[in-house]
């Protein structure tokens, strides 16, 4: 059981770690850049998933200033 | 050796060195932050695995592995981790988290002690995984390259095969030359630095593995760490106007 436990800790600190933000985030990046890219849209996904990187980032710093 | 048969070796050499350049990027900055033994202990698990899928699949592997699905799993899980490190990064710039956790390290010591004289440290197992990714996923694209260069006509294979065999040596020669001089840097600019490229690469696999189509092709990763490099900095830089603490008063170098 406890490495069941440590196994499910060490992914949860892997992915959510100091800020749920980022995981969120950075799985919402990929979704918007799916649904882009999908519909065609290879122009915009290019230039919306850096954005939505550095926006998920600036999201994370709220709150530190 | 004939001219086309040279062309073969060259373009598989070409193709593999980018990509062995990739996973050695990501080896050379695990083995920086998490350790060499961690860093070469992912890299050697990612050979066997790897090893092991070509000889089991051989040239059925490129029907046979989702590269896609593969490419997007790896992609969003670096993108996370390397955000989480270049928010720290950022953190510890600007005094708002301390440059070295002095009681973490404490109780790492002292545990560690507990178990006796002749016990190593512990592996890091982030580092670890960071390392088998990205190595397994560079090695699985080396081995498609391979195949698909091979499979244009009889006896390809083998010349492909040795492209790409020469650029794991040059690469890898490279590596064992720079990666001394990269242990003088300080802590948190490697982690910076390294926060920042993970963060460029997840956001490559990720979009090819999504179907987005990188109009620079494998440059796009140079560039997508040029941005995000220069968007941190401009964080480190607004946040510092407003430090509240000067406990750790840090810099990015």
């Amino acid at each position: 059981m406890k490495y069941i436990v440590g196994f499910g800790k060490f992914w949860y600190d892997f992915i959510v770690g100091d800020s749920a933000v980022l995981a969120i985030g950075g799985a919402a990046v990929l979704i918007v850049g799916a649904l882009l890219a999908r519909s065609g849209a290879h122009a915009a996904a290019e230039v919306a998933l850096p954005a939505l990187v550095v926006g998920t980032l600036a999201l994370s710093l709220r709150g530190t200033e | 050796m004939t001219a086309s048969n040279f062309f073969i070796v060259l373009a598989a050499f070409l193709a593999s060195a980018v990509e062995a350049v990739e996973a050695l990027t990501i080896v050379l900055a695990v083995g920086l932050t998490n350790g060499w033994r961690t860093s070469l202990l992912g890299v050697a698990a990612a050979s066997l695995a790897l090893a092991v899928v070509v000889i089991a699949l051989g040239p059925a592997l490129v029907q046979i592995v989702p590269i896609e699905g593969l490419q997007t799993l790896i992609g969003v899980l670096l993108l996370i981790f390397g955000l989480q490190w270049v928010r720290k990064a950022i953190l510890r710039a600007t005094g708002r988290k301390a440059l070295h956790d002095e009681a973490l390290i404490f109780a790492r010591e002292v545990e560690e002690l507990k178990r006796g004289p002749g016990v190593g440290p512990d592996l890091d197992w982030t580092g670890f995984v960071v390392s088998f990714k990205g190595v397994f996923l560079e090695g699985l694209e080396v081995a498609f390259i391979v195949l698909t260069f091979g499979a244009n006509r009889d006896g390809a294979f083998a010349l492909s095969a040795l492209g790409a065999v020469l650029a794991f040596v040059v690469v890898t020669a490279v590596g064992a030359v720079v990666h001394r001089p990269l242990t003088r840097v300080p802590e948190n600019t490697i982690k910076f630095v390294v926060g920042v490229m993970l963060v460029a690469f997840g956001t490559f696999w990720g979009g090819e593995g999504i179907g987005v189509e990188w109009t620079l092709g494998d440059w796009m990763i140079p560039l997508l760490a040029a941005i995000y490099g220069a968007v941190a900095f401009a964080f480190v830089t607004t946040l510092k106007r407003g430090t509240p603490t000067a406990t750790a008063a840090g810099s990015i170098a």
